[in-house]
């Protein structure tokens, strides 16, 4: 079905839109703040002396550190997980399933909410002294991407016929000697994977940094942000940029060379534990259960916590005025922004995405460098976005004056949405077979209608679902948002970042409790956006 | 099988709703036309882009007169599904002329030439049911509602489905999914229906019996046809006249 030259040009016409979006919303920002990060007036010396301060040393030591610590762990934890997970069910394994991919839905800001009310000095492991200390960043890394190391893993592993460990066991092989020379070797690139797509996650974990790091513990991120709030040097913050983007690259270069090669369908080799199994199945998912009960339970535990006992005293004054110099609004205002933000975002991003989505589901040479410019902003930490936006848009554009506008927040978080959209929409959106469309054309259907009749209503329920994600990862981005949200206009993670960070029960018990709003809100809307994206499944 | 009372006016008569090119005409059935009568391909070419560039068709002419049907016989990867794609209008031809009726129809897009197509696993539309499947054609045609209704029971007995039309798609079986492709394909009356491949998918008893089926419908119908398949007695079965084809370009 080679395409008409019209349909060229309406190819060009829809897709500078998408083009126009990430061009001033992504690419200007991100590339000028790049730009100025590696020679501003043609100094490259200025940019030499950042990156040898030693503070800017240390805080690149502590991002690589911290990546690969939380790498391993999630490693770890998650490798066990998954083999327990994908080789034995029993009457709570489904169970178990759906909660040990709850962490990686949540914000990230609520994650580190949770460890601090684990760790922090009143905390219920407080006498731990791990306050302020990168084991608890760790910990909260590895919370949040054992589910990643379970999924891509796992499903390796379930597609992994025990048959071929058991024809190992006919020619003479032990249990281990099978286990090391047989499965191991066919998990190794899912296990590869799922380590580099950690590492990138880990080492864009701004929230979690900034709030359990404290003044203490510093990555590349959180310098980017103390230059840009407290010490005004925005020079300094665009060398730094450049340091993270180029760190997340190769971690992505990692990630993109390892996942080559999609696992097959489950062969379902799935059984009930038998004898020492259980044992073992016990042993391999206790440790992920209890990281991941301990905290979520010292949240709620905090967020009911009173001077005097128990109650939901914190939870009421979610809708009452704050102290002064705490927040400028009520907690219940900024989960107002935050939802209203949301929807403006996701409706962006729906723009934007749902017309990429269509021009790139056939993989032509032009569908493959536009869908590279789309995904781009998930190669770079939202951080960066969000100082890239703050430092161009910061003044008259086209006329229009975004400067403290904000627009801005509901654009940065579609910026950061699209990429994660598009990876829930293009599968669906590919799955169609061109022959249908041709079948429709053949009988009648004029380009327009074949989309109407063919695309539009089979991809309908895929879509509804990306909505859902879009708006669910808007409503929890805390990256970019912190860097444009005005002070008088916060959103809900922002309004929990600052409440954290003020001293006082009665601050920090309202920060729990909107932290925990807000991962029941996300938590809602993501099972919304699983339930209609497998729907999808049983229609095609 | 003996559907001959379908309703179905002679052979030619436009898909209906469609003014394109080729005014209708009265034809017997089988009429072997001038050269200009029905559908007249020349010198026609197709190339796949790579490196190096494939050549699955390389120059073929060939005339089908009205109410004939025509077999392309060859192995696979001889090019006969391209040419078929090309004369249809789902695959872009790099060279080479499709007319009907003498009207050039090479730069009129698929969906205004009237040709239908069924393919070899039938491309049922998963999210219709059999009945709003055989009417798609219809729809787009923008018939009335009670006169697609008509037409759709009309067909579904054509092809011995009376009463499967609220059915979802996937609960069909084989020879049935490749009946209501071809139920889909007949209704709007296209003035040249292409089969490729339209058994393939079946096993070899039922494969026998729906390729009598096929010729008898097409005959009772009267409508003009070109099957693409790899199977000889299946060629002689079907059509009225065989075309060889052998790397691209017809065989004699």
């Amino acid at each position: 079905m080679n395409p008409a030259p019209a349909s060229a040009r309406l190819w060009w016409a829809l897709a500078a839109l998408p083009l126009a979006f990430l061009g001033l919303f992504f690419l200007w920002p991100v590339g000028s703040v790049l730009a100025r990060g590696l020679a501003e007036g043609g100094d490259l010396g200025g940019a030499l002396a950042v990156l040898a301060r030693p503070r800017t040393m240390r805080a690149l030591g502590t991002t690589v550190a911290l990546a690969l610590a939380g790498t391993a762990g999630s490693l770890a934890l998650g490798v066990p997980a998954a083999w327990a997970l994908s080789r034995f069910s029993w009457r709570f394994s489904r169970g178990v399933r759906a909660l040990v991919t709850v962490p990686f839905v949540l914000p990230t800001i609520v994650v580190a909410a949770a460890f601090s009310a684990l760790f922090a000095r009143s905390g219920l492991l407080g006498s731990w002294g791990l306050d302020q200390s990168p084991v608890a960043i760790v910990l909260a890394l590895v919370f949040f991407n054992v589910s990643v190391v379970v999924r891509i893993v796992g499903g390796a592993w379930e597609a992994l016929s025990p048959r071929l460990a058991d024809a190992a066991r006919t020619l003479g092989a032990s249990r281990a000697r099978a286990f090391w020379r047989v499965t191991m070797p066919a998990l190794r690139p899912a296990i590869v994977s799922a380590a580099a797509v950690v590492m990138l996650f880990c080492s864009t974990s701004f929230a979690l940094v900034l709030v359990l790091g404290g003044s203490r513990v510093r990555t590349i991120e959180t310098e980017i942000y103390l230059q840009v709030n407290q010490f005004l040097d925005l020079r300094a913050a665009a060398v730094l940029a450049v340091v993270q983007v180029a760190f997340v690259g190769v971690a992505l270069a990692v990630s993109a060379r390892a996942g080559r090669g999609r696992a097959p369908v489950a062969v379902g080799g799935a059984r009930g534990p038998r004898g020492l199994e259980r044992v073992g199945v016990a042993a391999a998912l206790a440790p992920t259960l209890l990281l991941m009960a301990l905290p979520l339970a010292a949240l709620v535990e905090r967020s009911l916590r009173t001077a005097d006992g128990h109650g939901f005293d914190h939870y009421a004054a979610l809708f009452a005025q704050p102290a002064r110099g705490v927040l400028p609004v009520p907690v219940w205002q900024a989960a107002v922004n935050s939802v209203v933000t949301a929807l403006v975002a996701t409706a962006l991003a729906a723009a934007v995405g749902l017309v990429t989505a269509q021009l790139v589901a056939a993989r032509t040479r032009r569908a493959t460098a536009l869908e590279g410019v789309a995904m781009l902003p998930l190669g770079v930490s939202s951080v960066v976005v969000g100082l890239g936006l703050l430092l161009t848009l910061n003044r008259s554009v086209l006329g229009v004056d975004l400067r403290a506008s904000w627009w801005l927040v509901p654009i940065a978080q579609a910026v950061v949405a699209l990429p994660l959209m598009l990876r829930v929409l293009l599968p669906a959106a590919r799955a169609i077979d061109p022959r249908l469309r041709a079948a429709a054309a053949t009988l009648g259907a004029s380009p327009w209608r074949v989309w109407w009749n063919v695309d539009a209503r089979l991809l309908r329920s895929a879509a509804a679902g990306a909505l859902v994600f879009a708006f669910a990862i808007s409503l929890g981005e805390f990256g970019a948002t912190v860097f444009v949200a005005r002070p008088d206009r916060p959103t809900l993670p922002t309004a929990i970042a600052r409440l954290l960070s003020r001293p006082g029960i009665e601050n920090v018990g309202m920060a729990f409790a909107a932290a925990v709003l807000l991962a029941l809100i996300t938590g809602g809307v993501m099972l919304l956006s699983d339930r209609l994206r497998t729907r999808v499944g049983a229609e095609l | 099988m003996s559907g001959v009372d379908a309703g179905v006016p002679g052979a030619g008569a436009p898909r209906a709703g469609v003014s394109g090119a080729g005014a209708p005409r009265a034809g017997g059935a089988g009429r072997p036309g001038a050269a200009s009568d029905g559908l007249v391909v020349r010198d026609m070419r197709v190339t796949y882009p790579g490196r190096p560039p494939v050549e699955a068709v390389r120059g073929v002419s060939l005339e089908v007169a009205r109410g004939e049907t025509v077999a392309l016989l060859g192995a696979s990867g001889c090019g006969k599904s391209s040419l078929l794609g090309a004369i249809v209008g789902v695959v872009e031809p790099s060279a080479g002329s499709v007319s009907w009726d003498s009207a050039d129809l090479t730069r009129v897009p698929v969906h205004r030439r009237s040709f239908g197509l069924v393919f070899q696993d039938g491309q049922l539309f998963p999210h219709l049911t059999v009945a709003r499947n055989v009417a798609f054609g219809l729809e787009m045609a923008r018939i009335a509602r009670d006169e697609r209704r008509a037409r759709v029971a009309e067909l579904l007995s054509l092809v011995g489905l009376e009463g499967l039309g609220d059915r979802d798609v996937a609960e069909l079986s084989g020879g049935q999914r490749q009946r209501v492709a071809l139920a889909r394909s007949l209704a709007p009356r296209p003035r040249l229906l292409a089969l490729d491949e339209p058994l393939s998918s079946l096993d070899a008893e039922l494969r026998g019996r729906l390729a009598v089926e096929v010729r008898e419908i097409l005959r009772a119908t009267g409508t003009t046809g070109i099957v693409v398949t790899h199977d000889p007695a299946e060629a002689e079965v079907m059509a009225d006249r065989v075309l060889r084809m052998r790397d691209g370009v017809l065989a004699d």
